[in-house]
């Protein structure tokens, strides 16, 4: 099938919508998300259909025995067309999965797409089973998790497991995205740690790290004038904090932040207390991408500068943008992950 | 004059080629869409041997690590409906068009069907959108893998898989997985273009050879120009006009006039192709089912290839003349007699050359093997008898002269021979010409006869009735049994045969299949032993293609069975096995005819059919008479016959007109020797005659050393390129009457190319004759 069809087909979520990927585009019959937020464990674990998308998003920092840094994703999308689940193919739920390592000098990337209805890809709560294809990410509970990827340059597995508590973000888990109110249920498990083996085109590695898992389900999560976010997860020697900075057409900026202490408390700061800018860009596939910034949270004395480990980690998939891990230094010192959307 | 000449001989090559270029492209553009769509050749498969798939295996396969994508394919309304899902279809896969706007995924997911849209228009299914697109092939429909289920009513079934070229690097293996299903490896090309491709390469080889023939009449007409300009470039280099300039003025003019003929050439082209292309648009359809729209559209490639050709051909026939210009001393003259006696010593290493070229294609004809030797021995058969001709010709004319008694005939051989140089090229046009009209005839005429006398031994039964469905099928059987002498259900399934994708029937035994399927090989008794089920018949594709021989064991649903007969089975691309009912019904036991053959008096068919609509509803498609199929066959060879039939008669006018451009380009320059005969008494008249004489003679000859040319052509298409292409052989036979025919036209078309030199001759004043003598050349 040519490019143009697999456009079309993501339509709901690209061409024809409003701000990056369709985040923008009216939640119409969806649900939306509604305060107070009260969650269900382990029906939340799964999926969500009334709402128009979802994702399991896991980011690792990692390092092999003779130090060498390494990044790695693993990440199911959700997308719905209508707010049911379907008979076989007809089922309105797609399901995109998108795999990555970073290593400091190549960036290893593949996508796999699936329709819902038909069982080549999905969500079950109970016991936790995510999956598209042959990728997994899988446990008898949320706590201990296996999970594997596949391109046709790499592969990994890996076991996680969870050190510390579940952490809502925004209010108990109600994140909110813009002044006009968009909002999505936001919870991560920042916790796990990571071991397991890379197979990458030079060997295999093995590698141990942690890992931070985002749980968020909405249906229109940003207002129509945004046009993409810069998101931050830093794993910092004092604690650990979640920042975004979503970018509105105006040239202002929507922030948001969870600073999250060692031992899992979550301090939820508004719009305006995070802060993030760009110090230097670099040239990534003809786009000119900032690669390095500084990042502050005053009410928790965070003053630090952020750079990519590897400049060009950029994800060529069928929504293109860049996440790779990253190296902090400043009042703190640690590694994280950065995810900067709507930069085409 | 030379403008016309010129510009005519430029027009007619370009024209015949763009024209033959265009249908080509057209036709390929029809089809290639539906190849691509299909995704055979480029990407591997996974099939199974029943011809289902689980669609539970694809999600099992996809969960081990498989990139595949499915597929689901039916007919429905006399329509391809072809499914498969957007998500997982591996890019490179040629899907339509479809424009950003209009058309969504949900559309895609409620139902919406593409298709073009007199497609859609037979197209009668309920709850689907219909969207009317041009970029989906003629007869077929393009959906989702989910709307394609439900319409053909196969929900949980898939019919094969493609695989991604690129896989991840670790997968579970396929017979750990699925050991039910068949990968089979990416084709070289899909079975559509394999078969057409032969057709096409035939209307490409007369292309080629018109646009041969049609240099050589730029050759000659612009050797002609030079010829008659000689004395005033001469004077113009005389007086101090820079070589340089003169050369680059002359280029220019060229150019310009090769623009203006390619123009021409180009808009005849498009006229001779609107005139062919409906009847190629119905060959192509009815003999290989290849589907065809049968208008054209003006494609900018073929403005820009004709051009091109145009120029590019100019280029190459002026490019000795201008060479020769510019090395011509400045007050050299014509000397005919002299260039004829440089033209001896050329002739050798071009005796050498083509005898060469013709070992060659022995040597290919006897050890080659693979379409590309065939159409290596094509080539360097065509070019090597070619090469030949002006020295055999001039050997012949040499054993004429020595045998000629009177003076009168020994100068007439003797001028003859002189004038062979320079008609030369004419006359291997006409040999090409001749000797491809006769291999193609030849061709077209064997398939014909082989054909017609498949047709009366397959269409055995005199009627055929369809069911729409199982049920359906057996009410029928029950309805006709007392009405006809005799019902024999047609069942078949498909799956792979040693890797080539086949058809198996399982026919009731009966004295109909024992009479009329004739072996090409065949153990003794070997009906007998099929019908108590201890054997298989396979036809001759898949015997050739997978080299299998009598003995040989296949296997059908995992039992085996031997090869007891192999038969012809023409135009069909896939394998083909028959095994008995009793067999087949223990193979397949899901399988269920809904297909009869009905023996019965052909004066009864037409009543039969009455009932059959009253009492079942049965549509005019579910019923066959073998009548109407043979009618149907005989139409499409007649349409056949029109195509070539029409080459024929523009690839002889070409060469017709090369002859007369030659003669032309000789007569100025052959004044000087007919000056002294005429001074000796030979009228003008007479002169005149004995052009029109000789360029019979060269013609007559040149057919006759055509003939086997042209024999051995076909024999090559027949029994070496078609074999490579189609898979089978067919048999040669020779039509005398036929190239008794295009020997006349050959020879009138010469006649009719000396006719006006030879009038011209007849008519020079004395005054020009004269002058000759008083000329200090």
């Amino acid at each position: 099938m040519n490019a143009k069809i697999i456009t079309l087909l993501l339509l709901p979520l690209t061409a024809s919508a409003q701000g990056f990927a369709g985040l923008g585009t009216g939640s119409g019959a969806f649900e939306t998300p509604e305060r107070p937020a009260i969650f269900d464990f382990p029906t939340d674990y799964g999926p969500h259909t009334d709402f128009r998308i979802e994702w399991w998003y896991l980011t690792a920092n990692l390092q092999a025995e003779d130090g060498t840094p390494y990044g790695l994703q693993w990440t199911l999308f959700r997308s719905a067309l209508a707010p049911v689940e379907g008979e076989s193919w007809s089922s309105p739920q797609f399901w995109m999965g998108h795999a990555a390592v970073t290593t400091p000098d190549a960036h290893f990337v593949t996508e796999r797409l699936a329709r819902g209805g038909i069982g080549q890809a999905g969500v079950n709560a109970d016991p936790f089973e995510a999956w598209i294809d042959d990728w997994q990410l899988v446990g008898t509970d949320f706590d201990t998790l296996e999970m594997t990827a596949s391109g046709p340059d790499f592969a990994y597995d890996m076991g996680l497991t969870a050190q510390g508590p579940l952490v809502f973000h925004g209010d108990a888990g109600y994140s909110v995205k813009s002044e006009q109110g968009q909002a999505s249920y936001y919870y991560s498990q920042p916790f796990y740690d990571i071991s397991g083996r890379l197979t990458l085109p030079d060997g295999e590695v093995e590698v141990t790290g942690q890992a931070w898992l985002d749980r968020e389900w909405s249906s229109q999560p940003l207002s129509d004038n945004q046009t993409g976010w810069d998101w931050f997860s830093l794993s910092l020697d004092t604690g650990k904090l979640m920042g975004f900075r979503l970018r509105q057409t105006d040239g202002s900026y929507y922030t948001s932040a969870t600073w999250i202490a060692l031992d899992g408390t979550a301090t939820a700061y508004g719009d305006g207390a995070f802060v993030a800018e760009p110090v230097a860009t670099t040239d990534v596939n003809g786009r000119e991408i900032p690669t390095m910034w500084t990042v502050r949270l005053d009410a928790q004395g965070v003053d630090v500068d952020v750079y990519a480990l590897n400049p060009q980690a950029w994800m060529d998939t069928s929504i293109p943008y860049w996440e790779g891990p990253i190296i902090v230094e400043g009042s703190h010192t640690g590694r994280g992950y950065l995810e900067m959307t709507g930069y085409d | 004059m030379q403008l016309f000449t010129l510009v005519v001989g430029l027009s007619l090559a370009t024209a015949l080629w763009s024209g033959v270029q265009a249908v080509n492209a057209e036709a390929r553009a029809s089809y290639d869409a539906a190849a691509e769509t299909l995704g055979e050749g480029q990407f591997a498969q996974i099939t199974s041997p029943t011809g289902e798939i689980a669609q539970n295996d694809y999600i099992r396969l996809r969960r081990a690590g498989w990139l595949v994508s499915p597929i689901v394919q039916g007919r429905l309304d006399g329509v391809l409906v072809i499914g498969l899902d957007p998500l997982t279809s591996p890019s490179g896969m040629g899907g339509p068009d479809l424009g950003e706007e209009g058309f969504a995924v949900d559309s895609l997911v409620g139902g919406a069907v593409l298709g073009q849209q007199s497609t859609l228009d037979r197209f009668n299914a309920e709850n689907v959108n219909e969207i009317a697109t041009p970029d989906v092939a003629p007869d077929l429909l393009l959906t989702d893998v989910g709307t394609a289920q439900r319409l053909l009513g196969r929900e949980g079934i898939i019919d094969r898989m493609i695989v991604a070229p690129q896989q991840p690097i670790r997968q579970l293996p396929l017979q750990q997985v699925a050991p039910n299903l068949d990968l089979r490896e990416p084709q070289s090309g899909s079975d559509v273009a394999r078969l057409t491709d032969s057709f096409h390469l035939n209307l490409t080889a007369f292309g080629l050879l018109s646009f041969a023939v049609g240099i050589f009449i730029v050759h000659g007409a612009i050797g002609l120009a030079f010829e008659q300009r000689r004395p005033m470039i001469r004077t113009l280099r005389a007086l101090g006009f820079p070589l340089r300039r003169l050369m680059v003025l002359i280029a220019a003019e060229l150019l310009m006039i090769s623009l203006m003929a390619g123009a021409i050439g180009v808009g005849l082209g498009y006229v001779v192709a609107a005139a062919l292309l409906p009847d190629v648009a119905a060959t192509l359809t009815g003999l290989y089912g290849a589907s065809v729209s049968g208008t054209l559209q003006l494609r900018p490639e073929w403005w820009l290839s004709g051009l091109a050709i145009a120029v590019g051909g100019t280029g190459l026939a002026s490019a000795a003349s201008l060479w020769k210009l510019s090395r011509m001393p400045l007050l050299a003259s014509a000397q005919p007699r002299a260039w004829g006696m440089r033209a001896v010593a050329a002739r050798v290493w071009q005796a050498g050359l083509a005898v060469t070229l013709l070992l060659t294609a022995l040597v290919l004809g006897l050890i080659g093997g693979g379409l590309i030797a065939g159409f290596a021995m094509l080539a360097t058969l065509l070019v090597g008898a070619a090469l030949a001709l002006p020295v055999i010709l001039d050997r012949l004319l040499a054993f004429g002269a020595k045998r000629a008694k009177s003076v009168m005939a020994q100068w007439f051989w003797a001028d003859t021979r002189q004038q062979l140089p320079g008609l030369s090229l004419a006359l291997m046009a006409l040999l090409l010409a001749m000797a491809a009209n006769v291999g193609v005839s030849t061709m077209v005429s064997s398939f014909r006869m082989t054909f017609t006398g498949f047709l009366d031994q397959r269409l055995a039964s005199e009627f055929y009735v369809y069911a729409d469905d199982a049920d359906q099928a057996e009410r029928l059987a029950a309805y006709l049994e007392p009405r006809v002498d005799q019902v024999l259900p047609i069942q078949s399934t498909t799956q792979d045969v040693k890797g080539m994708p086949s058809e198996i029937y399982g026919p009731t035994p009966h004295s109909t299949y024992r009479d009329n399927w004739v072996f090409l090989q065949s153990t003794p008794d070997a009906w007998a032993q099929i019908e108590t089920a201890q054997g298989a018949a396979i036809n001759e594709q898949l015997a050739r293609r997978m080299g299998i021989e009598i003995g040989d064991e296949i296997t059908l649903a995992d039992e085996a069975f031997p090869v007891l007969g192999i038969y012809g089975d023409y135009g069909n691309p896939i394998g083909q096995v028959i095994v008995t009912q009793t067999a087949f019904a223990a193979l397949f036991p899901d399988v269920r005819p809904e297909r009869f053959g009905l023996r019965m008096d052909p004066a009864n068919v037409p009543a039969l059919a009455q009932d059959l609509r009253d009492a079942f509803g049965l549509a005019d498609d579910n019923m066959v008479d073998q009548a109407g199929i043979k009618a149907f066959s005989l139409a499409v060879f007649d349409r056949t016959f029109t195509v070539t039939g029409a080459l024929n008669v523009l690839t002889l006018a070409v060469a017709g007109f090369a002859i007369l451009m030659s003669l032309l380009t000789l007569a100025t320059m052959r004044l000087p020797q007919l000056a002294p005969v005429w001074a000796q008494g030979v009228t003008r008249a007479r002169l005149g005659q004995l052009e029109i004489i000789r360029a019979v003679l060269l013609a007559l000859l040149t057919a006759a050393l055509a003939l086997p040319l042209g024999l051995a052509l076909a024999w090559t298409l027949l029994a070496v390129v078609n074999v490579e292409a189609f898979g089978w052989r067919l048999p040669m036979f020779l039509f005398p009457l036929d190239y008794l025919r295009l020997a006349v036209f050959a020879v009138a078309a010469a006649v009719l190319a000396a006719l006006w030199p030879a009038r011209k001759l007849g008519r020079t004043k004395p005054a020009e004759l004269l002058k000759v003598f008083s000329n200090e050349r």
